[in-house]
This record gives structure tokens, C-alpha cells and sequence, in this order.
């Protein structure tokens, strides 16, 4: 297997309504299982991905919410939420889950590895990577 | 080198094209095709998201897409460039890389 | 160059299966190489032998199996994508206790390694979806 890369994960649906941001969940754990760097993009409503208090015990399916909590423990390092995305859907920061973060070898941690950028970083961020996945 | 951003959806169902160009760089090559094809029309009432597009970023438009759905070529914006799939080959080959606003 | 093929949709309803294949097909015209084609999500639909269109309609199926057999493509479905929508093999068949297979002929049913493996490997990696 040649150097890593950069990868990106560009997230543009809403949970539920389609299978699209569940199984691009499973493509991150996988990625990150192959060592590479692995930063998430979440945009329109793609957002919808991180809202806190998700329950699904009405609809009949699983709730994988609390997945993305866990990423940090995957060697995800990068969470970035697209600003307008979120004010356009009367969200701030605070209706996100949080996700920690912590360097087990070196003990550096980090509280919340979610990140709110305004829409010059978003496009600076996707430019930056080697692969954008898409969902 | 920029990236290649691909629009495959209709401007007046999803919003795909306006989040593709407002989170992509100047001098990105945006490539619209299947029902992102209809974006490249004058007249539209989106009209004027490709025509400022086309100041600081190339777009292209996917031929076979157009006139599958029987756009006439003197409909298309000014500055909006037609490539055949070994033009969408080529665009992939030139710029950095692929990104899909699917 | 290097390409992989990432494929979101179904055949039929959506152009992206379409769209793919014409773009693979171009692609490996050209002289470029295609490291693979991965199928995720519906995209796995574009693996069953099943598949059974109307004779005056397009057989995407067989377009990918008939593009692989020239190029000696790899042509990979999810297997955890696949087993949610019933594509089977044989090695599935026998692991799920299911009574039949569908996979098409040059068509394999990996983990999603293969895409993450498709993307470090390739000089691009282009995704079609709806």
C-alpha cells in the first residue's frame, strides 16, 4: 500500500430519509481502519447528520447518532460543519453533538473535534484533500 | 492545479449547483451533466448563477446530456464550454481532482 | 492514468449507472486504466444476472459485464451494501443460507476496503450518484 492521503468526506444528506450518510459512516470507520487521515465535511443538509437527540425507537430503525461520537476513538481529527449550511437551518453549534478527541501515545486531547468554518475554509479544506468522497 | 466539480442535478430540483459553486475555489472547472445540463440555459430564472461563474471558473457542459433532452446549442450561456465523454475524460485527467455534488 | 469508479445508484432509476459505464467506457478507450469499479449503496443493483430490461431498452448489466471481459475490469459490489439488497454469490449464498445466487459474471462481492483501497491506489477516484 503506497503513502496516505488526505481523504474527505463530503456529507450533503439528512439521516433516515435515505441510507446515504449511514453507509458513508461505515466507508469513514473503514478508512480510518486503513490509516488514513480522515476529516469530514458536513454541508447543506448534511447537518442534519450531528443534531443531538436523535431517537428513532418510533420509526423502526437503528439510531446510528451515536457513532459519530465515537469517531475520535477512530483517529478522526477533523469535523468541519459548514456555516451557512447551519444558519440557513436556524442551527448553531450548540445543537451538534460533541465529539472528543484524544492522542492515547502522546495524552493530547482535544474536547470537541467539530468544527463550524464559514464557506472560503470549506472550499480551502475540499481543495486541500487528495480524495473527496461523496454521499 | 484545481479541481473538477460535477453537477448532476437540475438547478430547480436541488441545490446542489448553488452550494457546488458557492464551496468551490476561482478557477475550479465545474461539469455539468445529466439533469445539471438544464443550468446551462438562458433565459432561466438561474440564469445568472452559471453566467458569474463563468467570470472566475470554467464550466462545461456535457454534450450528449444536452441534446438528449433537446436543448438547442444557441440556448446555452455565453463562455459555457460542450465536451463529449472523452472531454469528461480529459477534464478528470487535468485537474487535481474529482468532486461529486451528488 | 489511474481511475476508479465509484457507482451510488441502481441501474434504471437513475442515469448514474449510465453516466459511469459511458465514462469508464471513454475512459479505457483513451488508453487509461481503470484500477476499479466499486458499487455501493442501490449501486449494487448493477450486479445481478436477473436484470431482465425490454429487448428495445439498454441491458446495463450486460454493457458492464461485456466492458469487463474486454478490459479485464474489476467490477466490485459491497458486500455489506449487497447483503442489505440481495446480491448473493455463491460464498454469500453459502455463509447466509440463502437458497440461490444472482451475482452477474465478472462481478465479486468484497468488503469496503476495496473502495478505500480503490481511493489510496488510484490517481482519481470519480463518484456517480443521484
Amino acid at each position: 500500500m503506497s503513502d496516505t492521503k488526505n481523504f474527505m468526506f463530503l456529507n450533503r444528506r439528512a439521516p433516515y430519509g435515505t441510507i446515504y450518510a449511514w453507509e458513508s459512516l461505515e466507508v469513514v470507520l473503514i478508512a480510518a481502519a486503513f490509516e488514513q487521515n480522515v476529516s469530514l465535511m458536513f454541508a447543506d443538509d448534511g447537518v442534519y447528520e450531528l443534531t443531538k437527540n436523535q431517537d428513532t425507537a418510533g420509526i423502526g430503525m437503528k439510531n446510528f447518532s451515536p457513532t459519530y461520537r465515537t469517531l475520535g476513538d477512530y483517529e478522526v481529527r477533523h469535523m468541519y460543519v459548514d456555516k451557512a449550511s447551519l444558519e440557513a437551518r436556524g442551527l448553531t453549534a450548540d445543537d451538534l453533538v460533541q465529539v472528543e478527541w484524544e492522542d492515547w501515545e502522546t495524552e493530547e486531547s482535544v474536547d470537541n473535534i467539530v468544527e463550524v468554518v464559514d464557506s472560503e475554509r470549506v472550499a480551502e479544506l475540499l481543495d486541500e484533500s487528495d480524495v473527496v468522497f461523496s454521499f | 492545479m484545481s479541481d473538477l466539480h460535477t453537477v448532476n442535478k437540475s438547478p430547480f430540483e436541488k441545490n446542489s449547483l448553488e452550494s457546488c459553486l458557492r464551496l468551490s475555489k476561482a478557477g475550479s472547472a465545474i461539469l455539468l451533466y445529466e439533469d445539471g445540463v438544464y443550468a446551462a440555459l438562458k433565459g432561466t430564472a438561474v440564469e445568472n448563477m452559471i453566467a458569474s461563474a463563468v467570470s472566475d471558473k470554467k464550466v462545461y457542459v456535457l454534450g450528449p446530456d444536452y441534446k438528449a433532452r433537446g436543448l438547442a446549442d444557441d440556448r446555452m450561456i455565453d463562455g459555457v464550454e460542450v465536451v463529449d465523454y472523452a472531454g469528461f475524460v480529459d477534464l478528470v485527467d487535468a485537474n487535481d481532482k474529482v468532486q461529486a455534488w451528488v | 492514468m489511474k481511475f476508479s469508479i465509484q457507482v451510488n445508484e441502481g441501474p434504471y432509476q437513475h442515469q448514474a449507472s449510465d453516466s459511469a459505464y459511458q465514462f469508464t467506457k471513454a475512459a479505457l478507450e483513451k488508453g487509461h486504466e481503470c484500477f476499479r469499479v466499486f458499487f455501493y449503496h442501490d449501486g449494487v443493483l448493477n450486479g445481478t444476472r436477473l436484470t431482465t430490461p425490454p429487448q428495445d431498452d439498454r441491458n446495463i448489466v450486460n454493457n458492464w459485464t461485456e466492458l469487463a471481459e474486454k478490459y479485464d475490469l474489476d467490477l466490485v459490489v459491497c458486500v455489506a451494501a449487497a447483503q442489505r439488497r440481495g446480491i448473493v454469490d455463491d460464498g454469500e449464498a453459502e455463509r447466509n443460507g440463502k437458497d440461490a445466487t444472482n451475482i452477474a459474471p465478472r462481478f465479486r462481492i468484497s468488503g469496503l476496503g476495496q473502495l478505500v483501497e480503490a481511493a489510496i491506489q488510484s490517481d482519481r477516484l470519480v463518484v456517480f450518484g443521484d
